[in-house]
């Protein structure tokens, strides 16, 4: 049972258990169905735009637009969406397609992915500016409604993190296609002596991404329900970090999702944490970092321990 | 004998070229909107805008040549924290110029070895390590900053801003430190084994490269260079600010990788890094002649970085 791997596994969930141990114990009222689903609300966009950044990590890829890219669809969905639903729909595919396109493009010219995505950062940023020059729009009501549901016993948040990550779990782990999306981080020359095409995977990866990508925007707006142009530009950072705090590496196609999701809540939890602990509004960034600092040091601890 | 032919192909295949093609594009392109006008002050204008990049990047160079995971994320808190620090010391006083560039080297240097400390003991991948450092040193930046609003000395803020014959005074003490720099890049067991490591770490360790220790060096180099660009800025732009070193962030990661370094570490560029900078400047000073609104010009100076770029072509596969 304890063996090394099953330790790693258990990381994440580590992670996030001493996150929250010291909010309900400060905050008895938060253990409640209510107060789970406030405390949570936040961390679904995040896990969707974290699940996102793992599809290009785990094909060795580094997405620095996904903040703009988030940013972008949110207003989309504000403005064309809720006005004109075919337009919006069509728009949103075309962002997919963008995303599959500079799969492409970076597979093609085997460019490196931190410049071409810091490109597009500025790309998506431009076209939501354009989309919306000045905060507001309108979430759509079925968006507004979606994020809204409540869901007997559990609060859904947590139903949709757990949806979210068996879903991408069974189709990216327990799957023959998926076994060879991430061999492509793994060992992409194998995967393509076997007779996979290389480029195809990457730009499903890329699609993948840019899909999860919306989905994260559309549930963002649903909780916001108005958008402006720079509203998730901490995403591409928190995502990153998400990946990572989950378990995932930078190289080597090793990524989790389930860890990734447990990574993002942990995240979000992470934020949502300083209100309870009083912490003057100075040190509230600070200590972001520094509860970010103490998680990994206890991982770190864990792992040599397994040695 | 070489033809020229030759010759231009070698040229062309250095891979710091690139950047200074775009560079020189975008200023005559600008330049020829305003019928050849104010073209000198154009360059010079961007030069001292650039000299704070290139600072910034020579750092970010030798973190991103030590191999992929490897970057710097702190940097735009180093450089409020510092800028703060020697607007402090300093006090307005020109006799305290020097032990106020010297605190904020000093703070610069701190962080640099909280962050090496935290990758090392805590083994926290680099980019996470330096974005969570980034989140502390800016509540401190922010603490002690509070209500801060000193000016800078007189001859500090002259020194910042002066220049010699249309060349800004800064961008010739920082060609100078390009030069060492590019010294130390090639010339010194320490540059080369950053970029032994950037290429096999295994392999380098093996060898007795003490990458430990270099590693170690590399992020000190980093966020000391983060520190003095904090205090001239704060010189340059009359006083520090929480969000003076935002923009170098993201910016110095496209400046280093555009300049020709690879991304997967192992092997770095230092010319480039002032192509770069300067095409990243002139190339929003273009489109800002042109007229063109905020949104148009991101995407503009997005589609252009993604073409350089593809221009410049990948990376070998290895």
């Amino acid at each position: 049972m304890l063996n090394p791997q099953s330790l790693r596994a258990a990381l994440p969930v580590f992670s996030l258990v001493i996150i929250l141990v010291p909010i309900f114990y400060i905050q008895p009222r938060t253990m409640s169905y209510f107060g789970l689903n406030l405390l949570l609300q936040l961390a679904v966009p995040i896990a969707l735009a974290t699940i996102a950044q793992m599809f290009i990590l785990a094909v060795n890829d580094l997405d620095l637009s996904m903040g703009g890219y988030v940013g972008v669809v949110a207003c989309i969905s504000a403005t064309y969406l809720n006005d004109t639903p075919l337009l919006g729909v069509v728009l949103l595919g075309l962002c997919v397609a963008g995303y599959a396109a500079v799969g492409a493009l970076i597979h093609w010219r085997n460019l490196p992915s931190i410049v071409v995505t810091l490109g597009m950062l500025f790309v998506w940023q431009g076209l939501a500016v354009l989309v919306l020059p000045t905060p507001g729009g309108k979430a759509p009501e079925w968006v507004k409604d979606f994020m809204a549901l409540k869901i007997p016993l559990i609060p859904f948040p947590i139903v949709a993190a757990a949806v979210l990550a068996l879903v991408v779990h069974f189709g990216l782990m327990h799957s023959s296609y998926g076994a060879v999306l991430r061999g492509v981080g793994g060992n992409p020359k194998a995967v393509a002596r076997a007779g996979w095409s290389l480029l195809k995977a990457k730009m499903v990866m890329y699609a993948l991404a840019g899909v999860f990508g919306v989905l994260s925007g559309l549930s963002l707006i649903g909780l916001t329900t108005s958008a402006q142009a720079n509203i998730a530009m901490p995403y591409t950072l928190l995502s990153i970090a998400g990946v990572i705090l989950g378990g995932g590496e930078f190289v080597g196609g090793r990524v989790s999702p389930i860890g990734a999701v447990l990574g993002a809540l942990t995240l979000a939890l992470a934020t949502r944490a300083l209100t309870f602990f009083s912490i003057p509004p100075d040190w509230q960034i600070g200590a972001q970092g520094a509860i970010l600092i103490i998680v990994l040091a206890l991982r770190a601890v864990i792992n040599r321990r397994e040695g | 004998m070489q033809t020229a032919r030759e010759r231009l192909q070698r040229v062309l295949e250095r891979p710091w070229i690139w950047s200074f093609l775009g560079a020189l594009g975008a200023w005559g392109a600008a330049v020829a909107f305003m019928a050849g006008h104010g073209s000198g002050e154009l360059a010079s204008t961007t030069l001292s805008f650039a000299v704070f990049m290139v600072i910034i990047a020579l750092g970010q160079m030798f973190v991103i040549t030590t191999g992929p995971g490897n970057v710097d994320l702190s940097i735009p808190a180093t450089i409020a924290l510092t800028g703060a620090v020697a607007m402090k010391v300093m006090a307005e006083q020109d006799e305290m110029i020097l032990l106020g560039l010297g605190a904020a080297l000093l703070v610069g240097l701190a962080v640099g070895l909280f962050n090496y400390l935290l990758i090392w003991l805590l083994r926290i991948p680099p980019i996470i390590a330096t974005m969570s450092s980034n989140f502390l040193v800016m509540s401190s930046a922010i603490a002690y900053g509070r209500g801060l609003r000193i000016k800078p000395p007189p001859l500090f803020s002259d020194f910042t801003t002066d220049k010699v014959m249309g060349i800004p005074v800064l961008a010739i003490v920082t060609a100078l430190l390009t030069v060492v720099m590019g010294i130390v890049l090639r010339r010194t067991v320490f540059g080369r084994s950053v970029e032994a490591i950037g290429q096999n770490m295994r392999a380098a360790w093996l060898a007795g490269v003490q990458v430990g220790r270099t590693r170690l060096k590399v992020y000190l180099i980093s966020a000391t260079l983060a520190g003095l660009c904090g205090a001239l800025l704060a010189g340059f732009s009359g006083g520090s600010s929480l969000d003076a070193g935002e923009a170098y962030l993201l910016a110095s990661i496209a400046v280093v990788v555009i300049g020709g370094t690879s991304v997967a570490g192992g092997r770095g560029n230092i010319p480039g890094l002032w192509g770069a900078a300067l095409f990243l400047y002139l190339l929003e000073a273009m489109l800002n002649t042109y007229g063109a609104g905020a949104g148009v010009r991101m995407i503009m100076t997005g589609l252009i970085i993604i073409a350089v770029i593809t221009i410049a072509g990948g990376e070998e596969t290895r």
